[in-house]
C-alpha cells in the first residue's frame, strides 16, 4: 500500500516536471477544448517560469507567516504575554471569517498593484492556521509533562525549546502546510492585480473562453498544491519519526 | 494611618501605575495614525489620487474638539480602567465617535449638489477603526458574553448601522457615492451572492449529511470519500470553477432543457456546482465526527428500548451529533460567503463583481462597497452559527 | 538534611501553606498526609522552588535553597508527580537522561547511568531503552518516572502522589521498590499522599497537615497513640487505630522467650498478619521463626492484643 502511493506521488510530480518542461507535447491532448484554432497551450508565456514564481510567492509568504505566528504563539502562552491570549484566540477567530479575496481586494489600494499586494494578503491569511495551531499545540502540550521539565531542573527557555515546541512541532507544521495549500489557491487570483503566477493562465482562460487554459492553469495549480501538501507531510513524517539511543 | 488604608492606598496606586500593555499599544498605534496619516482624503474626482486633511482641517471646531474629547477619554479607558464594561463602552462610543467625524467630514467638504468629489476615509481613520475595534474586542473577550447576549449585540450594531446608511448620514462619503450609482445592482449582486452562498450550502447539506452517515455506518468507504474531498479542497476556486465551465457547457449545448434551467458553461452554475463539491468536506468530515462521538451506550440504551434502526439515526444519533455538524455548515457557510466572491470572474455575479471591477479601474471605493458587505455577511453567519452551536451543546450538557 | 522554617505561601488572601517547620532528617521517608486541599503539594513545591514562599526559608544540608538559582536547585532535587509525567517524544533512556544532560555528564557517564537504572527497575534495556513512554504499561511509566528522578543521584527525592494512579497490586509492588531503592541510593525522601496506608507503610516519619498547617510530625506510632489534635486521630482512623498500631510493629520486635506449637510465622511479618493468622487457625500464640529455622520466640494473642494499646 505504502509502495503504490510511492509510485502516485512520483508519477504526479513527473506529470507536473514534464507539463511544465515541455507543455507542447501535451498539446494534442487539450487541442479538443479549443475552437476556432486557438492555442492549446498557454503561449503569453513560459509555463516553468509562472509555476516557479507563484511557488516563490507562495513560500515567501509562508516563511514569513509562520516565522510571526508561531513567534507570536510563543510569546502569548509565556506568562508575560498570558494576558494577550484570550484577545488573540478572537482574533483568529475573527480573522478566519475575512475570505482571501477580500484581503487581496484591500492590499490593492495600500500597495498598488503586482506581487506585493498577493504577498501581503497570502502572509496575512497564512498567519491564522499557523497560528492558531501553535496555539494549540502549545496549551495542549500535558501539564504534568511541564511540570515534571521544571521539576527537573529546565530553564524556561530549555523547556520551551526541548519540551513544548518539540510536541507541538506536529500540529505547527500541519498549520504551515495548511496555509501554504490555501495559498496556492489564493495565489492564483493574485493574478487578477498582475502577480506573476499560473492564475495568469486560468484568467488568460477565462477572457479568451478557451477551457483549454483554464484547465491547464487549474491542473497544474492543483497538482502543485497537492504535492506541495502530500511533500510536507512525508518530511514531516521523516523528520518526526521518534529517534532511539543506540 | 492604619495598614488597611496604607494598603488601600497601595493598591489604587498601584493600579495609576500600571498600564494596560494592550492598552498602551493602541493608544500608541492611533496617536501616531491621527498626527501622521489624513483622516480623510479628498479627490477631485474618481479615480485620482487624492489630497490629504486631518481631523481638525476637515471639522468645524466644536465637532473636532468633541470627537477629540471622546476619543481621548476612550485611550484614558484603555491605558487605565480595568472595568471591562466601561472599556466596552468607551471603546464603541469612540467607533461612533470616528464614524460619525467621517461622515461629519463627508458633508463638509462636499460642495452642495456636487456629484464628482469623493471624500474618502483615509489613513487615519482606518487605523483608528482598527485599534478601536481591538478594543472592543478585548473588552468583549474579557466580559465573556453568553450567545444570546452576542447575537443581539451583533443586531443592534447592524440595525444602529442600517439607520444611519438608510438616513444617509454618510452619503456623502466616497464609498457610498459609489453606491448611489449602483444601487440598484448592488441590490441584485447582494441577493445573488445569498443565493450562491446559501444554495450551495443547502445542496451540500442534502448530500454531505447522508453522505457522512453512509461513512460513519461503512467505515470502509471512509477514507476514499474524505480523501477525494480533500484532494477536492486543494484545487484553487478559480481553477475549479474554470473547469467545471467546460462540461457544464457540453452540456447545456447537449440538452436544450438544461441550458434553459440556467446550466450553462458561464454563469452561476459552475459556480454553485464548485461551492457545492467545496462544501461537502466539512459537512461530511463533521457529520462523521459527530456521529463518533456519540458513546455507544445512547446508541444501545437505544436499541434496547425498541427502537428501529431509523429512529436510532433520527432520534438519538443525529440529535446527539447536531453541535458538532452545525459546526461544519457554520465552515461552510463563512467559506461559501467568501468563496462566491470568485464567481464573479466567470460571470457568476454576486457582490465579488464590484470587487473585481474595482480592482480593474483601480477604484477602491468601488473594491470597499464589494468588500465591506462581504466581510460583515461572512463575519455575522459566523457569529450567529457560533452562539447555535454554544447554546446547543449548552443543552445537551 | 531539609529543615523547613516557618514556610507560608500566599494567594491574594488566601494562606495556603501556614507558618510550616519542619526537620527531614537524612536517609528518612516523611510521609505527608491531609485532606484534599490542605496544602500538601505547595509545601512539596516550595522545597523545590517551583512555588516561591511567601515567607520563611528551607535548608538543605544547612544551606538556604534560594542561595542559587531555582532551575540548578532543582537538578539536585529528584521530583516525581502523580501521572509520572514522561516526556512522550523521548524515549525510556532519553527521558532517564534528562537530568544528566542538563548537567552536561559526558555521554559515557550517562549511558552507564541509564543501564544501571533500567536494570535497578526490572526494565531490560534492550527492550525498554528505545521505547517510547506509551509502548510502556502504566507500571512502567511510573518505574521510568522514578528512574528519572534518580538519574543524577540526587540526595533528596520528592514525590507527590507517585503511586496515585495505580491499581492495588501494581501499588504495592511500587512501594516495595521505593523502599528497597530508597535503602539502596541512601536517598531522602519527601513523599505526598493521601492515602493513610501508603503513609504508614513507607513514612519512618508522617506529617498531618490541615487548612495549610502542620498539625503533627512523628513517628506513626506516635501518631496514633499521641495523637496532637483531634483531627489527627480522625484522620489516622479511630476504628482501626489498633490494627493500624499492631501492622507498624513486625513478629520479629515482638516476639517473646518461649515455645509454641501454634502456626509459624516470619519475623518480618506485621503483628497484624500474625493476629489475623491466629484468629484464623484457631490458635493462641504463634512460633516467630527465621528462614534458616532458628526460632526467635513466640507470640501469644494476650502479648499481641498488649501492643495494639498506648
Ligand atoms: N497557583 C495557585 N493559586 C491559587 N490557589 C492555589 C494555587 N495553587 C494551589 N492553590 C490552592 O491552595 C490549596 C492547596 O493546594 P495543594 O497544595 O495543591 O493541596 P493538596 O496537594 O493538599 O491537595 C488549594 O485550595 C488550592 O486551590
Ligand atoms: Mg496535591
Amino acid at each position: 500500500m505504502p509502495r503504490a502511493a510511492t509510485v502516485v506521488r512520483l508519477a504526479a510530480l513527473a506529470l507536473l516536471v514534464a507539463f511544465l518542461t515541455k507543455p507542447q507535447s501535451f498539446a494534442p491532448l487539450f487541442a479538443p477544448l479549443t475552437q476556432y484554432g486557438a492555442p492549446p497551450i498557454y503561449d503569453q508565456g513560459n509555463l516553468l517560469q509562472l509555476a516557479l514564481a507563484q511557488l516563490g510567492t507562495v513560500c515567501l509568504a509562508a516563511a514569513a507567516s509562520s516565522l510571526v505566528a508561531v513567534g507570536l504563539g510563543i510569546l502569548v502562552t509565556r506568562p508575560s504575554g498570558a494576558q494577550f491570549l484570550p484577545l488573540s484566540r478572537t482574533l483568529v477567530n475573527i480573522g478566519q471569517t475575512f475570505p482571501p479575496v477580500a484581503v487581496l481586494a484591500v492590499a490593492v489600494p495600500l500597495v498598488g498593484f503586482g506581487e506585493k499586494p498577493t504577498l501581503i494578503a497570502l502572509f496575512a491569511y497564512g498567519l491564522l492556521p499557523i497560528f492558531e495551531n501553535t496555539l494549540v499545540g502549545l496549551r495542549t502540550c500535558p501539564p504534568a509533562v511541564l511540570e515534571a521539565a521544571s521539576g527537573m531542573g529546565m530553564s524556561a527557555r530549555q523547556r520551551l525549546l526541548s519540551v513544548e515546541l518539540p510536541l507541538a512541532t506536529p500540529l505547527i507544521l500541519e498549520g504551515i502546510r495548511l496555509s501554504l495549500v490555501i495559498n496556492v489557491g489564493t495565489a492564483t487570483i493574485g493574478s487578477t492585480v498582475a502577480a506573476k503566477g499560473l492564475g495568469e493562465v486560468i484568467i488568460a482562460g477565462l477572457l479568451s473562453s478557451n477551457t483549454a487554459f483554464i484547465l491547464q492553469g487549474g491542473l497544474l495549480t492543483g497538482l502543485m498544491a497537492i504535492l506541495l501538501y502530500d511533500g510536507l507531510a512525508a518530511l514531516e513524517r521523516r523528520l518526526l519519526r521518534p529517534v532511539t539511543l543506540d | 494611618m492604619s495598614g488597611a488604608q496604607l494598603r488601600a492606598v497601595r493598591v489604587s496606586g498601584a493600579s495609576l501605575t500600571r498600564v494596560d500593555p494592550l492598552g498602551a499599544v493602541l493608544v500608541a498605534a492611533g496617536a501616531a495614525a491621527l498626527l501622521f496619516l489624513p483622516f480623510v482624503v479628498f479627490k477631485s474626482n474618481r479615480i485620482v489620487p487624492g489630497d490629504p486633511r486631518s481631523l481638525i482641517q476637515v471639522l468645524p471646531a466644536w465637532g473636532a474638539f468633541g470627537c477629540a474629547a471622546l476619543l481621548a477619554m476612550s485611550a484614558l479607558a484603555a491605558l487605565w480602567v480595568t472595568d471591562a464594561r466601561v472599556r466596552l463602552m468607551l471603546a464603541l462610543a469612540g467607533i461612533a465617535a470616528v464614524a460619525l467625524a467621517a461622515a461629519a467630514a463627508g458633508d463638509a467638504l462636499t460642495p452642495p449638489g456636487d456629484r464628482i468629489v469623493r471624500i474618502a476615509p483615509g489613513g487615519a481613520f482606518w487605523v483608528l477603526m482598527v485599534c478601536l475595534g481591538l478594543f472592543a474586542t478585548d473588552a468583549t473577550t474579557r466580559l465573556k458574553p453568553g450567545p444570546a447576549v452576542r447575537v443581539l449585540f451583533l443586531a443592534a450594531s447592524l440595525a444602529l448601522a442600517g439607520v444611519a446608511l438608510a438616513h444617509g448620514t454618510f452619503d456623502h462619503l466616497s464609498v457610498m457615492r459609489e453606491y448611489a450609482v449602483n444601487a440598484e445592482r448592488f441590490a441584485r449582486e447582494a441577493r445573488q451572492h445569498l443565493k450562491l452562498a446559501f444554495g450551495s450550502l443547502a445542496a451540500a447539506a442534502l448530500i454531505g449529511l447522508p453522505l457522512g452517515v453512509l461513512c460513519h455506518r461503512a467505515p470502509r468507504l471512509r477514507p476514499a470519500v474524505l480523501t477525494t474531498l480533500n484532494v477536492i479542497q486543494t484545487i484553487p476556486a478559480i481553477a475549479l470553477f474554470g473547469i467545471l465551465m467546460a462540461p457544464l457547457g457540453a452540456l447545456a449545448a447537449a440538452v436544450p432543457l438544461a441550458d434553459r434551467l440556467g446550466i450553462r458553461g458561464i454563469g452561476a452554475a459552475p459556480a454553485v456546482v464548485a461551492l457545492f463539491l467545496y462544501s461537502l468536506l466539512p459537512i461530511v468530515a463533521n457529520t462523521v465526527a459527530g456521529l463518533k462521538r456519540v458513546s455507544r451506550a445512547a446508541v444501545e440504551a437505544a436499541h434496547g428500548m425498541g427502537m428501529t434502526s431509523w429512529q436510532v439515526l433520527t432520534k438519538v444519533e443525529l440529535v446527539l451529533a447536531l453541535p458538532v455538524i452545525l459546526t461544519g455548515v457554520r465552515v461552510v457557510l463563512v467559506q461559501n460567503i467568501g468563496m462566491v466572491t470568485v464567481a464573479a470572474l466567470i460571470g457568476g455575479g454576486g457582490l465579488g463583481a464590484f470587487v473585481f471591477q474595482g480592482i480593474g479601474q483601480t477604484a477602491i471605493d468601488l473594491v470597499l462597497l464589494g468588500a465591506i458587505p462581504i466581510v460583515t455577511l461572512a463575519f455575522s453567519a459566523a457569529l450567529t452559527l457560533d452562539a447555535l452551536v454554544e447554546v446547543l451543546d449548552r443543552v445537551k450538557a | 538534611m531539609i529543615a523547613v522554617e516557618n514556610l507560608s505561601k500566599r494567594y491574594g488572601e488566601t494562606t495556603v501553606v501556614d507558618g510550616v517547620s519542619l526537620t527531614v532528617e537524612r536517609h528518612s521517608i516523611t510521609a505527608i498526609v491531609g485532606t484534599s486541599g490542605s496544602g500538601k503539594s505547595t509545601l512539596l513545591r516550595m522545597i523545590n522552588r517551583l512555588v516561591e514562599p511567601t515567607s520563611g526559608r528551607v535548608l538543605i544540608d544547612g544551606r538556604d535553597t534560594r542561595a542559587e538559582p531555582a532551575y540548578l536547585l532543582r537538578r539536585r532535587i529528584g521530583y516525581v508527580i502523580q501521572g509520572h509525567g514522561l516526556f512522550p517524544h523521548r524515549t525510556v533512556a532519553e527521558n532517564i537522561a534528562t537530568v544528566p544532560r542538563l548537567l552536561g555528564w559526558n555521554e559515557r557517564r550517562i549511558g552507564a547511568r541509564v543501564r544501571e537504572l533500567l536494570e535497578v527497575f526490572a526494565l531490560d534495556p534492550a527492550t525498554y531503552a528505545g521505547a517510547l513512554p506509551h509502548q510502556l504499561s502504566g507500571g512502567q511509566q511510573q518505574r521510568v518516572g522514578v528512574a528519572r528522578a534518580l538519574a543524577a543521584e540526587p540526595l533528596v527525592l520528592l514525590m507527590d502522589e507517585p503511586f496515585g494512579a495505580l491499581d492495588p497490586i501494581i501499588r504495592a509492588k511500587a512501594q516495595d521498590d521505593l523502599l528497597d531503592i530508597q535503602r539502596r541510593f541512601g536517598t531522602t525522601v519527601v513523599l505526598v499522599t493521601h492515602d493513610m496506608d501508603e503513609a504508614f507503610r513507607l513514612g519512618s516519619k508522617v506529617a498531618v497537615m490541615s487548612g495549610g498547617r502542620l498539625l503533627q510530625c512523628d513517628r506513626p506510632a506516635v501518631l496514633l497513640t499521641r495523637p496532637a489534635d483531634p483531627f489527627v486521630s480522625r484522620l489516622t482512623g479511630l476504628a482501626d487505630r489498633a490494627m493500624r498500631l499492631l501492622s507498624l510493629v513486625t513478629a520479629g520486635e515482638a516476639a517473646l522467650p518461649g515455645a509454641s506449637d501454634g502456626p509459624a510465622v516470619a519475623p518480618t511479618t506485621s503483628l497484624r498478619e500474625v493476629l489475623s493468622e491466629l484468629v484464623w487457625s484457631g490458635a493462641d500464640s504463634a512460633r516467630v521463626i527465621d528462614v534458616d529455622g532458628t526460632v526467635r520466640g513466640r507470640l501469644t494473642v494476650a502479648a499481641i492484643l498488649a501492643r495494639g494499646r498506648p
